[in-house]
Order: C-alpha cells, then sequence, then structure tokens
C-alpha cells in the first residue's frame, strides 16, 4: 500500500471529526494521563515514539506542553532518511555524478550531506541530474517519458514504502522496461528495535509504534518488546488525540505491571498487518544485512532486490560501493539522536552550525527528523 | 581582492533552490550576498518596496521576476501574477500604484500564441488595477537556456499618506488580521507542478491589493501599523520576519487562520503546511485593537477578501518571535520557512 495513499485514507477519515470534538478529545486525555501517572513508579517515565511522523505530529500540535513534566519523550530511529547510512549516502550522491544517469527521490534525500559536504542538490546544483518525486511510480513514469536517460530510483524507507517500491519494480518488469532501477536502502523496523532495547542501558519503558509501518507488519512483530524486555507498546495513530491516547495506553500498562503490545490504532491496523502488501514486498525484496547511521549493521535488517529482479537492481547494475565503516564527516550526534541517547539540544551544532538549510546531518534534514522538529517547533516552554 | 583570497561569499560555496525559497535561506543570501555590498539606509529597510523621497513627493519603488512553472494554472497564469505581484509589493506600503515596467526573457522557440495569452493577461490585469505598462524590454535566449518564459515588473506607486506603514510601529495589544484563506497559490502550484491529480477545487487567488490596502489607510489613518503579503515562504515567514523588525513577539491561534478544505487536504497527503505556502492574493495588516473590528468590516466589504479574520496579537518580545496555540490546544514556535516546501516520505 503507497504511504502517500495510505495517509489520505488516515486523513480522511479524520478530517471529518469536529475539530472542537478533538480539542475536547485532546483536554480529556491529558488529564486522564496526569491522572494516571502517579500509579506509575520511577520519574520520569521515558517514552520513545519509533517513527518520525509521530515526532514531527507531537511538535506541531505542541503536545509536549500538554503533558505532565514527568514523562518524557525521545525519539526513535523511525526516520527513514536520518537512518539512512553515511555509505549509501556517498554511493548515492557519486552515482549521480555518471554521465546519462538520473537520480530520482524524495525531497527530503536531496539535502542530506554526503561524507565530502556534497550533496545530492549540490550535485544537482553542479550539474547531475537529481529529481525530486513524490511516488517511485513518478520515477517509473519519467523512466518511459525519458527513455535515453537511466532512471534510478532511490528508495529509503520502513515496511510502508517497501510494498509500492516491490509494485513499481514489477510494473517495470511487466513492461520490460530497460533503463529503470531501483537503489534500495530499505530497513525493516522490527529487528532495530531489538538492537536498540537489547543494549544495556536501556532507560525506555515505553514505545509508541508506528502506525502506518503497523498497518503492513501488524502488531505480532513487536510481542518480543514486552515479552522479552518488558517494553510497554502501543500502536498510535498520528493525531493529536491518538498519540495521547497511545501514551495514556503506555502509562497504564506501565501502572498495572503488564506490559504488552495495546493496538490503539484498530481502525487502520489489523493484527495481522496487510498479508498483500506483505507478499508484494516479499515478492521482490529479501532480507538482508542492512548499515543504519548510529546503529551499526543490524543483520537481517534491510531489503535486497531478489535475483530474478536484478536487472531493476542498481546494486547490481552499476558500481555500487559496497557498505564502508560508518565515517562522520563532522561532530554531528545523529547516531545518538535516532537511538534517544541524546536530545538534539545535547550536540554542539544544533541551531548553530547545523539548521535546516545548512545542515550538517541527515536528522536535521528530514522533515521528520528529530533535530529539524526541536529547531522548527522547539524553543516554547509553556 | 584581499589577501589573496576571492571577494567573500559569506557562507555560500554554491546556489542552490533553497536560497529562492522566501526562507532562512534567501535572507542569508540577501545578507551576505547582497546587503554586504549594496548596504544604504532604504535597502536595509528590507520591505516589499522602497519608499523614496523625491523633490518633495513621496514614492513607492519594487521590482520583482516572476520564473512560475507552471506557465498557466489555475485560476492566474504568469502575466497576470507579474503585474499583481508587483502591484501588491507597492500596495504593502499603502501607494496607488501609477507606473509598471515589463521586462521579458523568453526562449528561443517559444510558442508565439502562449505569448499572446500571456500579454492578454499582462494587459488586462494592468487595466483592471488601474496602472499603465510605461516601458519594457525583450531578450531572447537559445532554446534550452531559460526556461519558456520568465518575467520583471518593477512599479512605481504614490504614497498618499503621512506616516510609514512598517512593522517597526507595531505596539504591543495590536491585532493582527489577514484578508482570506492561506495557501491557495502554492498549493495549485505545487500539485500542478508535480501532476499528482490532487488538483481538484484548487485555485490561485493571485489578484491585486492595492484598493484594499488603501481603503484601510484611508479611513483608519497611523491605527494601521503595517501590511505585508506572505508570497513566498507563507504567513508563517512573514509573521515572523515582521514580529523581528517590530523588537516584539506575535501570538495566533491555529483555529483562527482560515484554510481552505481543498488545500488542508493537500497538505495533509503531501505532508505540507499551508503557513509555509505561498499566497498571491492575501494581505496580512497589523492593527490598534481598536481599530480591528472596523478594519475587519473594510476587508469583508471588498471583493478581495475572502474571508478575513484576526488571527493573533502582538505582545512583549518572549523567547520566540511567534508562537501560536495549536488547533488542539498546545503551543510551539512558528520559525521562517527553512528550505523549499518539500513532502514527506513515509
Amino acid at each position: 500500500m503507497p504511504s502517500l495513499v495510505s495517509s489520505a485514507v488516515f486523513s480522511s477519515s479524520i478530517s471529518s471529526m469536529d475539530k472542537m470534538d478533538r480539542r475536547e478529545r485532546v483536554r480529556l486525555l491529558a488529564s486522564a494521563i496526569e491522572r494516571e501517572l502517579p500509579n506509575v513508579e520511577g520519574r520520569p517515565v521515558t517514552i520513545m515514539e519509533v517513527c518520525g511522523t509521530h515526532t514531527m505530529s507531537i511538535f506541531r500540535h505542541g503536545l509536549r506542553g500538554l503533558l505532565p513534566p514527568g514523562i518524557k519523550l525521545i525519539s526513535g530511529p523511525g526516520c527513514p532518511v536520518c537512518v539512512t547510512s553515511q555509505s549509501q549516502i556517498d554511493a548515492a550522491i557519486a552515482l549521480s555524478q555518471l554521465p546519462g544517469i538520473t537520480v530520482a527521490t524524495f525531497g527530503d534525500m536531496l539535502r542530506v550531506p554526503g561524507s565530502s559536504g556534497l550533496s545530492l542538490a549540490k550535485a544537482k546544483a553542479q550539474g547531475a541530474d537529481v529529481r525530486m518525486v513524490y511516488s517511485p511510480f513518478d520515477a517509473l513514469a519519467l523512466a518511459r517519458r525519458e527513455p535515453w536517460r537511466k532512471v534510478c530510483f532511490l528508495a529509503v524507507g520502513f515496511e510502508t514504502t517497501a510494498p509500492v517500491v516491490a509494485a513499481t519494480i514489477r510494473a517495470a518488469a511487466r513492461v520490460g522496461l530497460e533503463n529503470f532501477t531501483v537503489f534500495s536502502c530499505h530497513k525493516t523496523m522490527p529487528k532495530a528495535l531489538e538492537t536498540l532495547f537489547s543494549a544495556e542501558d536501556v532507560r525506555v519503558r515505553g514505545l509508541l509504534c508506528p502506525g502506518h509501518v503497523s498497518s503492513i507488519i501488524g502488531e505480532g512483530p513487536y510481542r518480543f518488546l514486552p515479552e522479552s524486555y518488558g517494553i510497554s507498546c502501543a500502536i498510535a495513530g498520528f493525531e493529536a488525540d491518538e498519540i495521547l491516547l497511545g501514551i495514556l495506553s503506555l502509562l497504564r500498562q506501565m501502572a498495572s505491571g503488564r506490559p504488552r503490545v495495546e493496538n490503539c490504532y484498530p481502525r487502520a491496523v489489523s493484527p495481522g498487518g496487510n498479508p498483500r502488501a506483505i507478499a508484494e514486498m516479499e515478492a521482490v525484496f529479501k532480507a538482508a544485512d542492512a548499515l543504519w547511521r548510529g546503529l551499526g549493521n543490524i543483520p537481517g535488517s534491510g531489503l535486497e532486490i531478489r535475483d530474478e529482479f536484478s536487472a531493476y537492481d542498481a546494486a547490481s547494475r552499476f558500481d555500487l560501493s559496497p557498505p564502508a565503516p560508518e565515517k562522520r564527516a563532522s561532530s554531528c550526534i545523529c547516531g545518538q539522536v535516532i537511538t534517544g541517547k541524546a536530545s538534539p539540544a545535547d550536540c554542539r551544532l544544533f541551531s548553530r552550525a547545523c539548521t535546516p538549510s545548512d545542515p550538517q546531518g541527515p536528522c536535521m534534514v528530514s522533515s521528520e527528523g528529530a533535530c529539524a522538529a526541536w529547531f522548527k517547533y522547539g524553543g516554547v516552554r509553556p | 581582492m584581499k589577501n589573496g583570497l576571492g571577494p567573500s561569499g559569506g557562507s555560500i560555496d554554491m546556489v542552490l533552490l533553497d536560497h529562492g525559497s522566501g526562507g532562512l535561506a534567501s535572507s542569508r543570501l540577501i545578507k551576505e550576498m547582497f546587503l554586504a555590498r549594496l548596504s544604504n539606509p532604504i535597502l536595509d529597510e528590507l520591505e516589499d518596496s522602497a519608499e523614496l523621497h523625491l523633490e518633495g513627493i513621496r514614492v513607492a519603488f519594487s521590482t520583482d521576476s516572476y520564473v512560475v512553472d507552471p506557465i498557466f494554472f489555475p485560476g492566474g497564469d504568469i502575466g497576470e501574477l507579474a503585474v499583481n505581484g508587483t502591484i501588491n509589493d507597492l500596495a504593502m506600503k499603502g501607494a496607488e500604484p501609477v507606473a509598471l515596467s515589463l521586462g521579458l526573457i523568453l526562449e528561443e522557440g517559444f510558442p508565439g500564441q502562449d505569448l499572446a495569452r500571456i500579454m492578454d493577461s499582462v494587459a488586462r490585469s494592468a487595466r483592471q488595477a488601474g496602472v499603465s505598462v510605461v516601458t519594457g524590454d525583450t531578450k531572447v535566449v537559445p532554446r534550452g537556456k531559460a526556461d519558456k518564459i520568465f518575467i520583471n515588473t518593477s512599479g512605481l506607486g504614490l504614497l498618499l499618506h503621512d506616516f510609514p506603514l512598517t512593522a517597526s510601529r507595531i505596539r504591543p495589544s495590536d491585532l493582527i488580521l489577514i484578508s482570506g484563506t492561506v495557501g491557495d497559490h502554492g498549493a495549485t502550484i505545487m500539485t500542478r507542478r508535480e501532476g499528482l491529480g490532487l488538483d481538484g477545487g484548487l485555485s490561485s487567488d493571485t489578484r491585486p491589493l492595492h484598493r484594499m490596502a488603501r481603503a484601510l489607510v484611508d479611513e483608519l489613518g497611523p491605527e494601521v501599523r503595517a501590511f505585508r503579503d506572505p508570497t513566498r515562504g507563507g504567513l508563517a515567514t512573514s509573521l515572523v520576519e515582521m514580529a523581528h523588525k517590530a523588537g516584539l513577539s506575535f501570538e495566533i491561534r491555529e483555529e483562527a487562520i482560515p484554510v481552505r478544505d481543498e488545500v488542508a487536504q493537500v497538505c495533509e497527503i503531501l505532508g505540507l503546511d499551508p503557513l509555509y505556502l505561498a499566497n498571491e492574493g492575501k494581505m496580512i495588516a497589523v492593527v490598534s485593537q481598536d481599530a480591528a473590528a472596523r478594519a475587519l468590516e473594510i476587508m469583508e466589504s471588498m471583493p478581495e477578501s475572502d474571508g478575513p479574520a484576526v488571527i493573533g496579537r502582538a505582545v512583549e518580545r518572549g523567547v520566540v518571535p511567534v508562537v501560536m496555540e495549536t488547533a488542539v490546544g498546545g503551543r510551539r514556535a512558528v520559525e521562517m520557512l527553512t528550505g523549499e516546501p518539500l513532502p514527506r516520505i513515509c
């Protein structure tokens, strides 16, 4: 299911709800949270919102100010631009500079700085053919419209985006398109969460699980978190009241001492997820090792294009240097921000050397990055 | 050259699209490249148009270039935009526009039919606004060296009132008005440009604002503090700039900001914020608390308005220039646009 389409479906069902109604629900949920918090032992209670869309929504609605001081929200590794490894960024920039190549990708990817200081946007300003698209199908259409270009779609994203990219590759295969490839930087979420929570110094006690990824994978892949690590989980939607509902669920789980996976977004997420989307994804991709910014190499957490579709795999058609150990060009601490070990304000560069118009790291580039959210909406302590 | 180094570009090693977006990157370009070299008391004001005193006559002078893609869009075209945009830059000073220049850069091979259609728009818009195009220039560049047509217009207007309209006159307790729905033009162009098929019901709001601006100034005089047309960078960027200049903070209410349903929906789908989308026919007016009710009536009585509203007020300078009470009752800072408005990816 395309992420654009799915978010449109979600929002259309929401926009019918009366605005005052929502404001009242937010007020009621905020006071329920305040009443529940004293029942939870240990302060502050640290909750991680896995997904960048949650991070942005929390800031955009000013929710932090509505929560009692005993709750600490930190951002997790669910921003696809942010977790893309430096080596893949560098490889994409190098690819864009080859003759005849058009790199098509989502807008946020354009401004991520490579280790040389160049970005896709800067490569474009120097003459590389880099196009911003809203969907992989736009890149496919581009390849058909301009058959003299070798169009490579730089694909980032999680389980939400991968099925659409898989469908695009199958569509290209059906018509035998020869000038279209995909550079798969896809990642899958559960193994990354396992890496994060199997570490020793975990302060996070509750996890706000991403609604759209969950709509694909369902509830099952999160169950190991409460079972093996005692982490409370709530699958939540992206509106202000839906996020607060998720937080309330987490507090109640913690207060009762019985962590589990609660689905607070049942109208979009069914327990088994979306089998069709999973099948689409599995038809084209297979699990592979992936290098995450901030988390390093996580076995089986990436998606590699299967051999039968290798004609559409940029990694087999072009020389994309294999993932090398991550090198960091500056003192950017994106890696720690992504894993919840540091907040953007802990970074020396934040809002001084690093701003959205001159970003030093991907968390400031991405419209879903924690640093961009802090920069854009922070600064107010009501 | 000093010390054997080339001329200083400040922190800008290369011009990027961001530098033209009207947000933070644009202001850095202006400061480091242009003000660093051209600084003078009039330019340093960085207003929509310059205020000149010529032998006792006060005039407003402004220039703007138009490179919109696509050149034809629902609600208008590049020609209409080029006339209305420059008129609006003059109008934000309360000026009565009198004359325009028209500079055309045309790409070799551009269809005569399209040019005729655009020039018809220019003529019609100028006539409707009551201004004349009094001078012009045309250049043709080889195919591929420009994209179809670029237009520059400059405008001259008479200042008939005797007080400056500028954000530095804003006082705490003044109220902030917007003349109608925000984001219409930006949403229309974004969806057309990307060919998303999402453009149902969307239309640009391009229109001249000088009559509404003059009506407010004529009746309310110095109770009107300042105007601004929130074009590139949108409402958010304009409010932050005004608050900075005023040395105050603005408190706005998200719920009060008028946004058309179609625009709100496109923003949801593309991950855009209507507060950062361009407007081509809307004005922010800051007026004294006492004059606000009348200002709203004047706006409502004019065809240029489109659901005007009081969206906030000026207060003593706080931690950030613009604070918004969100629709659900939270509070957050509103920042300037940083870079081109980009879609979210998941």
